[in-house]
């Protein structure tokens, strides 16, 4: 009986509410965490999968030798390979592409890569303006990895005694 | 000003009065504007985000983008709509919430029309504005809407008849339908003489339904965009820009009217130097903004009312406490305390 | 012929427009929608009779309440407009007797006194500004016709309690949800919390660690 009457003021005078509305009151005067982001970036783990990048050895070979791990894994099937052997005997692509719009950025291509070849980098704010844009290349891939090389090479050596 | 008398002759009434409707309506749709950055600033800032703050400084032209962006869109009509009524919608949607401000008093003399029955005439005039909701919503033909139009239809018909009770207690206590005499019946020497007090539980009431009867947060089930969207699902560009307009400019009326007639409109707080020194029109002003950053903050604080609870809400709880008030008021006004009423 | 006559054709021509339409409408949301115009401009009528307060209480009252009711049942239904037209011409002349019937009896009631604009009837007195139409309402129906009043606000009370009582019957199979008691709810009536072994377990565990890490 107490019970219920003191329920039914408590209702009746709002004071559920008031409480609410202190609360978001309070928060009106609260430190703001927005992120502006073209300024302000937030920090990153080279973990990070964003856009993919093939990689080069020192001395400009391409590490890719066609074996189409990667190609097996993808979960999404949204990459392409073709091979051929060189006039030296390697096995090298012909062609290497990767569609992004397929593509599910869960890094199993850059797990299954035996030499380090294909990787994801920290570049999550490219675009296209049509469709075809964001089917990849070869020639694009590795262009990508020759433009940001210094800080895959670095996200993979901070990574590597976790590997 | 006699030129133009003398130049228009007969005509000069009504050039005057259109000049008097436009000197309401401009600064009322760019006031309309700034409520929607408002909103978008103030609920940003509850929930820990700093809000728009891109276009212009602080963001200050943003409802301007949007609006600009609103203009160009393509408005789309729906096949099967039935395309008259569907273009209706919007206008019986904003006409009532404009047309109702032909009787606000801004201070003792600045009022378009200062008639007799001027309470009346804004319950008449914004009774009608669910018809823009309920057509929009069925003439879009299209099942969301027509839900959404079917709860606001009987939302709104419910909430009128407690905000009614409610304003029949400020008739009760200033003894007139005049706006300006409501005003100036609460004139004291201080805020307490304001109707807010006499007539507390009539304050809220009338607050929260005022809320419900312009479909806002946290009774927004017309509109409810994460479960029905609401009854303009289907409109696009300027027509839904004119919805979204009408239901900023209620907002801005109703905040303007329980700040008339519980917050004592032009009146200071307090009726010494300090404050009798800034105009009326000015008190005014900060006791909407007060109102409206209430609603503002109401959206920010609570989750949406479920349909089932709102009725129950508006015929179960605020029907019977305003019905009680009234009782309650008048049998006091027959007693000797009868004073603290008037 | 003045600005007002001016008005009142402009709107007595709107008026009856409306109220044609009402019935000449196909569509029933239409039709509706063509009552709202007939009783605004009504009210408009009105207005410039200085009946304000009629005027202003017809538009609370039908157009905003009573016709949204209206509108609200008329677009729920599910109306065939073919079947809606079935037997027009069998009932016509049914319809055009107790049409002509009707209006013979209104002619016959009302043009006796007040069917012209000046025929019989008294012109109505002219007010100044300082008339206020509802006060005289007030007083008048608190007044002389206090016990008519009552009475009609009576009979209208047990008539809403009447169609309540019959209309409402409650089914016992019929699952609905209170509210009321949804809200009086509180935690405790519905949570219970359980102490459960495993925790105890591990608490202990804790707390004997905690009490060695003391003692060393």
């Amino acid at each position: 009986m107490m019970k219920s009457l003191n329920a039914f003021f408590k209702s009746l005078l709002l004071i559920e509410l008031l409480q609410g509305m202190a609360v978001t009151g309070r928060y009106l005067f609260a430190r703001k965490i927005t992120v502006q982001y073209p300024e302000e970036r937030t920090p990153m783990s080279p973990r990070f999968r964003g856009l993919h990048a093939l990689r080069r050895y020192p001395n400009g070979e391409e590490r890719c030798i066609a074996c189409k791990l990667c190609e097996a894994v993808c979960p999404a099937m949204a990459i392409q390979i073709d091979m051929e052997e060189r006039a030296d005997g390697t096995r090298r692509t012909t062609r290497y592409d990767i569609d992004l719009t397929k593509c599910i950025f869960c890094g199993f291509c850059e797990e299954s890569c035996p030499v380090d070849s294909i990787v994801e980098t920290r570049i999550f704010d490219y675009h296209g303006e049509k469709r075809g844009d964001l089917y990849y290349t070869k020639q694009m891939l590795l262009a990508v990895g020759d433009k940001h090389e210094e800080q895959i090479a670095k996200d993979r050596a901070a990574d590597a005694k976790y590997r | 000003m006699e030129f133009f008398q003398s130049l228009l002759g007969p005509a000069w009434p009504v050039v005057w009065t259109l000049v008097k409707i436009i000197a309401i309506v401009g600064p009322l749709l760019l006031a309309v504007a700034y409520v929607t950055y408002a909103e978008r600033k103030v609920i940003g800032y509850m929930q820990v985000r700093i809000g728009p703050n891109r276009v212009g400084p602080l963001g200050l032209l943003q409802p301007i983008a949007d609006g600009v962006k609103l203009m160009m869109k393509e408005i789309i009509i729906p096949s099967g709509a039935n395309k008259k009524l569907f273009l209706l919608g919007p206008v019986l949607a904003m006409a009532p919430a404009l047309a109702a401000w032909a009787v606000v008093p801004f201070s003792p003399e600045l009022v378009l029309a200062n008639i007799d029955a001027s309470l009346l005439y804004i319950m008449a005039i914004t009774s009608m504005g669910v018809y823009g909701i309920v057509l929009a919503g069925w003439a879009s033909n299209s099942k969301y809407p027509f839900l959404g139009a079917m709860r606001s239809a009987a939302q709104i018909v419910s909430y009128e008849i407690a905000m009614g009770f409610a304003l029949v207690g400020v008739l009760m206590a200033a003894q007139s339908l005049n706006l300006v005499e409501i005003v100036n019946a609460q004139k004291g020497s201080s805020f307490f003489s304001w109707y807010w007090l006499p007539l507390f539980p009539m304050f809220l009431v009338y607050l929260i339904s005022s809320v419900a009867e312009i479909n806002r947060a946290p009774f927004d089930v017309a509109e409810g965009e994460s479960e029905i969207v609401g009854f303009h699902a289907e409109y696009s560009g300027m027509a839904f820009a004119v919805f979204f307009l009408a239901e900023y400019a209620n907002m801005i009326l109703v905040a303007t009217l329980t700040a008339l007639m519980f917050l004592g409109g032009w009146l200071p707080p307090f009726d010494v130097a300090p404050f009798t020194w800034i105009p009326g029109f000015f008190w005014l002003i900060a006791k909407i903004c007060f109102v409206l950053f209430l609603f503002l903050w109401f959206r920010a604080t609570f989750p949406r009312y479920r349909y089932d609870q709102i009725m129950r809400l508006g015929w179960k709880v605020f029907i019977p406490v305003t019905l009680v008030w009234l009782l309650f008021v008048g049998a006091m006004m027959q007693t000797p305390l009868g004073y603290l009423f008037h | 012929m003045n600005a007002q006559t001016l008005i009142f054709y402009f709107f007595a021509t709107i008026l009856l427009f409306a109220a044609a339409r009402v019935v000449t409408a196909r569509n029933p949301v239409h039709s509706a929608l063509f009552l709202v115009l007939a009783f605004f401009t009504a009210a408009a009528l009105w207005i410039m009779l200085q009946a304000e307060f009629l005027a202003i209480v017809l538009v609370l009252v039908y157009v905003g309440a009573v016709m949204v009711l209206f509108l609200f049942v008329v677009m729920m239904l599910d109306i065939n407009y073919d079947t809606l037209r079935e037997g027009f011409w069998d009932n016509l002349p049914f319809a055009l007797l107790v049409a002509v019937l009707m209006a013979a009896e209104m002619a016959v009631v009302v043009a006796g006194r007040n069917f012209w604009a000046n025929g019989s009837g008294v012109s109505p007195v002219i007010h100044g500004p300082e008339y206020s139409n509802i006060k005289e309402l007030g007083r008048l129906i608190y007044t002389e016709y206090v016990y008519p009043f009552e009475i009609a606000s009576v009979i209208l009370l047990v008539a809403i309690v009447a169609a309540i009582a019959l209309t409402l019957r409650r089914r016992k199979d019929t699952k609905y949800q209170d509210s009321a008691q949804q809200i009086a709810v509180r935690r405790n009536d519905r949570l219970r919390i359980i102490p459960v072994a495993a925790d105890n377990k591990l608490r202990q565990k804790h707390e004997a660690v905690e009490q060695t890490e003391k003692q060393s």
